[in-house]
């Protein structure tokens, strides 16, 4: 079987089970395992075909019979495609393997079977999104997946703020591939090829285009896919969606649905349009350093666990696109080498973001589904209750703040090595700009550490803030368990093993930008990582982890080498009595300081209200502090246009008089002037 | 009966039609102008079998007997019928008064004829002439739903409009197949019952037939 078959089988199977779902409902008790597990299939399936293009280099087209009169439906499974297949499947499988025992738990309150059919046209749309080998099927599959994420973000539609936030989705992402259409139409029109020949991706790799029609096209494509991806400033549909979608889908959509994008946008630059100038690079990297520093800022301020996610995901979409954008500015300059450690460290940053957030989207869900609580403020101490889901959660904050020995850690390295490498360039003023890039990732990765400090301390240690008793709070169920654990694994074996998975990826920079890595940086063996050369700079992640795991080892029997060196007591309140859980250091509390010194990029508004005595009205009773932080980027962008789609409604409806008369008389008068014309 | 002959007839027939066109905007009451709509039907009915005669078409017969049969005699009773059902003898009020809506009609009437002065120039068809007439009988029609209040004027205009449109094709092209005009006929016959029907909601829901009281179906004010 080759590869492609592979793939092809995973997406009918897929398909299959979203047409089989309602049949399966009559056996209730083995419709959620069988699902999700045969979903689980698929995504393997997805993942193998991706690991044998990527390894073999391979290139592998074919041609449907099913598709539009005229223009049969494109398939290729090229390295770049088998790259995401990888991302989609990996995260896939464990995210199917979770929803077994998640979903059960919406049983009884809501059609499961919507959710099958959803979840299934979901993974399918994403995988033929990036098979498809044609702008109509391109289409087609993109959609799906937007139409397929839509209801599933809708799942719990009995409340108006979720039909709301599915509705600001599903507006932006169709403002966006309305934009991808449009690039499309471009390469199409500008390829030369004659009728629908040129909606082939085969056609858009040959065309020759002007450089301003290719500006155009290529604008129009990153304005579409940043749409989806939730670039700054049109992030706006990420923190509201992500929190109201079930959590298996949260973390589908934020760890693979936004990749789809960076799959499309190097799809267009580097196999389609192929030869551009610096500057384009320039404003993929300048937007990428834009979110990523206002995402993770955003992220600071909240206390919705999974709103702040969101906001996380805006920021890695933004490391994500400066080692994209730095990619094209060194492919621009035609220096291969480099560019190729920049696109490496994009996508090896983009498998990442997937694994660690998925991983931290599917605790956040085991938090939801334990605690029913979606405001940290009111939870705390939850690694006594769920001693499970703690550490693997912990596994992604650490991942995600860029902290060795896990994954997080090498892709941001790599882009730092890129950064650092930009003195290369030859164009002064780049030569200076550009590492200033890098020390505003480096802010990033520091506010993204401090961030999960706030999340795992607040969430997990401490005692229990919540109103309801804590003794009800279970650990999850074990396929969450083991979907959690499979991601959080991954995450190590990425962190530790960069060596290899460079080495396997090597195809994908050499097929687009001429230059290849995996010779340099495995020059030492798998245990060093040395990406240019290692008098510069090289990382080992295998001696990394086990000198970290010996200082724990080490630190442990210390602490348990006596029976009595531990020992549970209450805690001490400093001699005052009244010390309850409630007293303890805040969220909001701890990001405080943040607030006070970037308080001008947000809209704060601050309250302290002195509620009097019931008894004693001279005498303060309570006091309430109410915190509300808004995205500026709300009332700068979109509120003005909002009412401005208000005021012409207006406007044209003053057309509508009610007095029949009138409406005779607007014939009328076009009649006459048609007359008056045409006479 | 020569060409020459029956064109003058024609002609002559067309005056009428128009002066009844005008008769329409200028008249006050409702049964008077749902005799003259009467009249202009007789005359069109007229007219078309002199047509048919003198062109050999003889389908326009049949087409003379539906315009006679419908125009003159069965709209004009469903009409009267329904004003006697509804009372509603009095004067109608114009939103624009009766000599202002004359002298629109009159420039309509000119720019009718200037809109057909190239027509006439390469026809050969002896009704030629009387197309600026059929025109300018559309465009009156128009005005009297325009310029009129009342619903039973409104649909008077309409069937005006309708008249003068029956009359483009006669003298265009010496009528329309004869499947279309039945086709329009059988339409005109459902629209009166349509209109009658709607007559009586509307006088139920808002006690009078004035359409100005539709404006408070408006969204907004």
């Amino acid at each position: 079987m080759t590869p492609l078959d592979i793939a092809g089988f995973a997406v009918l199977l897929l398909l299959a089970l979203a047409a089989a779902a309602p049949l399966l409902r009559s056996v209730r008790m083995l419709q959620i395992p069988l699902a999700f597990s045969l979903s689980a299939v698929a995504s393997l399936a997805a993942v193998v075909a991706g690991v044998m293009t990527v390894a073999a280099g391979s290139v592998a087209a074919a041609t449907m019979t099913l598709g539009i009169p005229g223009l049969p439906f494109h398939l290729r499974l090229d390295p770049l495609a088998g790259f995401f297949l990888v991302v989609i499947g990996l995260l896939g499988f464990f995210v199917s393997v979770y929803s077994i025992d998640y979903v059960k738990g919406y049983g009884g309150e809501r059609s499961i079977t919507q959710m099958i059919i959803f979840y299934t046209l979901f993974l399918a749309g994403m995988l033929l999104v990036v098979l498809a080998d044609d702008a109509y099927f391109f289409l087609v599959a993109w959609e799906l997946m937007a139409a397929a994420s839509y209801f599933l973000v809708m799942y719990e539609d009995e409340r108006a703020e979720n039909r709301r936030a599915a509705f600001l989705y599903l507006l932006i992402a169709h403002a966006g591939a309305i934009a991808i259409l449009l690039a499309f139409g471009v390469m199409a029109a500008q390829s030369g090829a004659a009728g629908f020949d040129g909606y082939t991706f085969d056609a858009m790799r040959t065309a020759h285009l002007s450089s301003g029609w290719a500006a155009a096209a290529f604008f129009l494509a990153f304005f579409g896919f940043a749409a989806k991806a939730g670039v700054i400033p049109l992030h706006v549909w990420l923190p509201e969606a992500h929190p109201v979608a079930p959590s298996n889908i949260s973390a589908l959509m934020s760890g693979v649905m936004l990749k789809t994008s960076i799959y499309g946008m190097v799809r267009f630059a580097f196999d389609f349009i192929k030869v551009f100038p610096w500057w384009w690079g320039g404003i993929v990297l300048a937007l990428g350093l834009v979110s990523a520093v206002m995402g993770v800022l955003y992220a600071l301020m909240q206390h919705d666990l999974k709103r702040l996610l969101a906001y996380h995901s805006v920021e890695n979409i933004g490391i994500i696109l400066i080692g994209l954008g730095l990619s094209m500015i060194f492919a621009a300059f035609h220096l291969p080498a480099l560019a190729a450690l920049a696109l490496v460290a994009a996508l090896y940053h983009t498998l990442n973001h997937a694994m660690f957030k998925g991983l931290l989207f599917m605790g956040a869900g085991a938090v939801l589904h334990a605690t029913h609580e979606r405001n940290m403020e009111e939870m705390g101490g939850l690694i006594h209750r769920l001693p499970w889901t703690a550490p693997l959660f912990l596994v992604g904050c650490v991942s995600i703040s860029a902290l060795p020995p896990f994954n997080g850690f090498v892709s941001e390295w790599l882009t730092f090595q890129a950064f650092l490498l930009s003195p290369a360039l030859p164009h002064p003023i780049l030569k200076l700009l550009i590492p200033l890039g890098a020390a505003l990732l480096a802010l990033t990765g520091a506010l993204a550490a401090a961030c999960f400090v706030k999340v795992f301390g607040v969430v997990f240690l401490g005692k229990w803030r919540g109103r309801h008793k804590p003794e009800r709070i279970h650990e999850v169920g074990w396929s969450m368990r083991i979907g959690m654990f499979m991601a959080a694994l991954t995450c190590l074996l990425l962190g530790i093993l960069p060596t290899w998975v460079i080495g396997w990826m090597d195809t994908i920079p050499e097929q687009l930008c001429g230059g290849r890595l995996a010779e340099s940086a495995g020059k030492f063996g798998w245990m060093w990582l040395t990406p240019i050369a290692h008098e510069r700079a090289s990382y080992s992640g295998p001696v990394v982890f086990i000198g970290i795991l010996a200082v724990v080892a080490v630190t442990w029997l210390l602490l348990h080498v006596r029976a009595t060196s531990v020992s549970r007591v209450p805690v001490w309140d400093c001699g005052f009595v009244k010390l309850t859980p409630r007293m303890q250091y805040t969220a909001s509390a701890f990001s405080m300081p943040i607030r006070r010194v970037l308080g001008f990029l947000f809209a704060v508004r601050e309250q302290v209200e002195i509620v009097p005595h019931t008894n004693h009205p001279a005498l303060p009773g309570s006091l309430q502090y109410r915190l509300r932080i808004r995205d500026r980027f709300w009332n700068w962008l979109y509120a003005p246009q909002g009412e401005a789609a208000y005021w012409i409604a207006r406007q044209v409806g003053k057309l509508q008089q009610g007095r029949i008369q009138i409406y005779l008389l607007y014939s009328f008068v076009t009649l006459i002037v048609l007359l008056v014309f045409l006479g | 009966m020569t060409h020459s002959l029956a064109a003058q007839i024609n002609s002559l027939l067309a005056a009428l039609i128009l002066l009844s066109a005008f008769a329409l905007l200028a008249q006050r009451k409702i049964l008077g102008l749902v005799h003259i709509f009467a009249w202009q039907g007789f005359f069109l009915a007229l007219s078309t079998a002199v047509i048919g005669f003198a062109s050999g078409e003889h389908h326009l017969y049949i087409s003379s007997l539906l315009t006679l049969g419908m125009k003159v005699f069965l709209l004009p009773y469903i009409l009267y019928k329904l004003v006697h059902k509804l009372k509603i003898h009095r004067d109608i009020e114009a939103v624009v008064n009766i000599p202002t809506t004359m002298l629109l009609g009159i420039v309509l009437v000119v720019f009718s004829y200037h809109l057909t002065a190239p027509i006439r120039e390469l026809s050969n068809l002896m009704t030629r002439s009387t197309l600026a007439v059929a025109l300018a009988t559309v465009m009156l029609g128009l005005l009297m739903m325009v310029t009129r209040r009342h619903a039973v004027t409104q649909i008077l205009g309409f069937l005006a409009m309708e008249n003068g449109l029956f009359f483009a094709a006669t003298s265009a092209t010496y009528g329309m197949p004869m499947v279309v005009e039945l086709g329009v006929a059988l339409d005109l016959l459902i629209a009166a019952f349509i209109f009658g029907i709607f007559f009586f909601h509307i006088n139920t829901t808002f006690d009078s037939l004035d359409v100005d009281q539709m404006a408070k179906l408006k969204e907004t004010d």
